[in-house]
This record gives structure tokens, sequence and C-alpha cells, in this order.
């Protein structure tokens, strides 16, 4: 059924069969689009129009749709996640967008970050970064202390909090001119860096993470604070002064050679 | 590889060795100025700083060193980072939009940095060559009083000065983004005093490089 104020809308999309090949920006038209209705929903009616026309369907990476798992990773309209802060592209509805206008629609653009397939990239390059020091090594012995039975300064506790909420969806590098994961890995690294738990590994940690980090090739940080600005989380850049802080004095003063 | 290739081989150590590379810099550039600006003031001062600079043994031989070192190592490394974050977006963006999340300087400290590095260029041409020239490969005899006049004379030439304030534009631009940026490297940034720092920069990247511009202008002009 039509509606009065529907969008009709041309899409750009970034097509591609899989990491072998090169892709292109190919063109499709949407029509009578609810404003109401979120990207991802707009992306679900142009996919059944690509399958009823025997097309094949625009793949992207999407599951909560409720802004919490960081899977809708696409570059819309030269943004991470389109226009609008603190939002997944989930988050993101019609009404960010004008009748007629063109919405260009690309995956994260990262070498560290390889497409598989149209619109969804591989980001285990963060698994690995996570692997490599993103924990808190535990004893299972089965007498663990609760961890609420250490004391934490309320500010500490919200801090590591704070950069505990980064969901790794890759924003951060997207939106990077240089690609760099500096602020999902400081995140990564503050979090556990600020509690008690953590501070036993910290040092370990930050090189370990960092060397994978620059193992994965992430580009360099140069403190545009592109990162900050498009994170869905709003992840601050203090973390990443944090880990460079981090970083350096391990560096020096770390067992590990 | 030692720990301590190692460390400044890695992402995080090349931008901290860049911002104390960039530090160090900030910190020349104000003596330079300060130096250049007893000219406007008081030509045997100039005369005398200039000739303590240019013949005291510290400065000679430990701290310009240094200074070359922290040049070289900035301009080498801004270019080395440079290729090294393009090759990591093998692909670029159809459509970005820059501008919503980063402020022009910062997406383009390589440009005017490049600016920079050719002014340098026609900077030592101008002043250190001749020095230099004048110290250690003719061996003139020591005169205390000749670096206002060879000064004015360089700006004598309206294009120079064109030359010259053009590339302290550029200078203020790379200024405005690099200033605050090299206190983040070094991990120091918190609510208590990055407000300030940024807003120190940004006075810094104002002030200096006009400054400069001034000097240049007003050697030209009362010279005519």
């Amino acid at each position: 059924m039509s509606t009065a104020n529907g969008l009709n809308l041309t899409l750009k999309v970034w097509r591609q069969k899989n990491d072998k090949v090169k892709g292109q920006m190919e063109t499709y038209q949407v029509s009578d689009i609810s404003p109401d209705s979120s990207f991802l929903e707009m992306m679900d009616i142009l996919n059944e129009k690509l399958i009823n026309d025997g097309g094949d369907p625009v793949a992207f990476d999407h599951d909560c749709r409720e802004g919490i798992c960081g899977s809708c990773s696409m570059y819309i309209n030269g943004e991470a996640h389109g226009p609008g802060r603190e939002i997944t592209t989930c988050q993101l509805h019609m009404r960010e967008f004008k009748n007629g206008e063109t919405i260009y629609i690309e995956p994260w653009r990262a070498k560290a970050f390889p497409v598989i397939k149209d619109l969804v990239v591989d980001r285990g390059a963060f698994d690995r970064i996570m692997a490599a020091g993103g924990f808190v090594s535990v004893n299972t012995s089965g007498n663990t202390q609760d961890a609420n039975a250490i004391p934490i300064p309320k500010a500490d506790a919200d801090k590591a909090f704070d950069a505990a909420t980064c969901i790794g969806c890759g924003a951060c590098v997207a939106s990077c001119k240089n690609s760099s994961a500096m602020l999902f890995v400081s995140a990564k690294v503050s979090q556990f860096a600020l509690l008690p738990q953590g501070k036993v590994e910290a040092k370990e940690r930050v090189l370990n993470m960092v060397q994978q980090m620059d193992d994965e090739g992430f580009g360099n940080c140069s403190n545009t604070g592109a990162c900050e600005v498009e994170c869905p989380k709003g992840i601050s850049l203090d973390n990443i002064a944090r880990m460079n802080r981090e970083y350096m004095s391990a560096s020096f003063t770390a067992d590990k050679k | 590889m030692s720990w301590l290739k190692q460390t400044f081989t890695s992402s995080i150590g090349r931008k901290f060795a860049m911002a104390l590379s960039a530090l160090f810099l900030v910190i020349f550039l104000l003596q330079h100025f300060i130096i250049n600006f007893t000219s406007v003031l008081s030509e045997k001062t100039f005369n005398e700083i200039s000739h303590f600079m240019g013949t005291n043994v510290l400065v000679q031989f430990a701290l310009q060193p240094v200074l070359i070192f922290g040049v070289i190592y900035h301009f080498v490394m801004g270019f080395v980072l440079e290729i090294k974050n393009r090759n990591a977006r093998a692909i670029k963006y159809a459509m970005n939009k820059g501008s919503e999340n980063s402020t022009w300087f910062s997406r383009n400290m390589i440009y005017s940095g490049f600016v920079i590095f050719l002014f340098l260029c026609l900077h030592f041409y101008d002043f250190w060559i001749p020095e230099i020239s004048h110290k250690y490969i003719e061996v003139l005899p020591e005169d205390s009083t000749r670096y206002f006049g060879e000064m004015v004379e360089k700006f004598h030439d309206p294009l120079r000065v064109g030359l010259y304030a053009l590339s302290f534009v550029f200078l203020s631009l790379h200024l405005m983004h690099g200033f605050q940026s090299a206190f983040q490297s070094v991990g120091a940034r918190h609510s208590k005093y990055t407000p300030a720092i940024k807003k120190l920069g940004t006075l810094y990247a104002i002030i200096i490089p006009a400054g400069f511009i001034f000097i240049a202008l007003y050697h030209h002009l009362t010279a005519l």
C-alpha cells in the first residue's frame, strides 16, 4: 500500500561476489519507503525486491537490530552507520533521508577488514587482537574469589564500564582516514587496566594487543578524532591516551622481551 | 628484535617519537621567534644573540645536531606513516565525509607538512647553508655584526617575503592540529588540563606564524 510520505530513493550499493573478485557500485531504486522504518528494514525491502526479480540479494551483517551486537557495518553516505551520532545502522531511521535522495552504501574499508561479500567484511582481526590479551586469566579451581568482594573506586569502575561498552563494530577503523584500530584496542586495554583484576596482566596485555593490532595491518593513529565522533557507544579518546601511556610504560618496565 | 627497536617501530612508539620531535620543534620555533623578534626592537641585540647562537659550542655541537635529527626524523617518519596509512586502506570510499567528524587541519597534516618541508629547503638555502659555508667551509673571519644585514638583505625580495608568508600560513594550519595532537600522543590528556592545552595550541598556531610574517614584512617595508 502506498503512503503519502513514502520515500523514493536511489541506492548506490557496493556489490562484490567474494574476496577474490573486484567489486563495484551498483544502482538500485526503492520506492515508498516508510520514514519510520529502520535502515536495515529498507535494505530488507530492497532484498525482497531483488529476490522477486530473480537477482542476488545484497549481503549485509545484522543480528540484534537494537544497537548492541555491532554487526550492522555499513558506511552510509560517507559516514560509518550513516548520519546521526552514537547509533548503529539498525538504529538509523529513514526519516533522516529526503525523498529523491541518493544514498551511498559501502562496506567498512580497511585492508585488515577484507570484504567477504557485498557489505560483509571479515572482522576476525578484532577477535585475534582480543585473543592476544583482551582477557583476565582466572583460576577456575572452584574457589574463585567473588569480583564484588574487591573494593574499586567508583570513578575507576565508571571509566572501565564506559570503555567496556565498546561493541567491537569497527566503525572506528572505518571512519579513521588511516584505518587505525586504536579506539577499539584502547577501549579493550582500558576496561581491564582500570580494574584491580586486570592490573595483574596489564603490561603484557597492552604489549601483546598492540603487537597484534600492528601485525593485522591497521594504520597509525594521527589523532583526528573521527573514531570518537562516529563511535556508536561514544568511546572517548581518553582511552587512546591511556593506552599510549600504558604501552610506553610497559615497554620500558615489563619483563617480557 | 630488541625491545627498544620493537617499541619504536610499533604504531604507538612511532607516534610517541613523532610527538616528542614535534614538542621539541615547538620549543625550538618559540626560541627562534623570540630571537628573530629582537631584530625588530634592536639591531645590536639581534646581532649579539645571533652571534652567541652561531658560535656557542653547546648550541652548535649539542643542540644543533638534536635539532637536525628532530627535523629529519619528523619529516621522514611523517611521510613513512602517511604511506603506511594509505596502504592500510586499499580501496577508497566512493563517498566519504571526513568533515563531519574531524577538522581539515587534522586530515591534511601531510600537505601542510610538505609545504613546510619545501619552505625549509628555501630557508636552509637562504640562511643555514651560507652560515655553515661562512664558518666551516670558507672559514671567513668572525664578524659579530653581520647577522642583521644578512637577514634584511634576504627580505628585499618581495617574492621571497610572499613565499615566507605563505609558508607560515601552512605552518599555522599544521600547528592547529599538531600542537594538541602531540600531547595526546604522549598520553598527556585529562579533563583538568586538555582544554587549556587546546586553547594554548590555537593561540600558539596563530601568534607564532603571524609573528614571523610580521617580522619578514617589517624588514621588507622598512628597507624600502
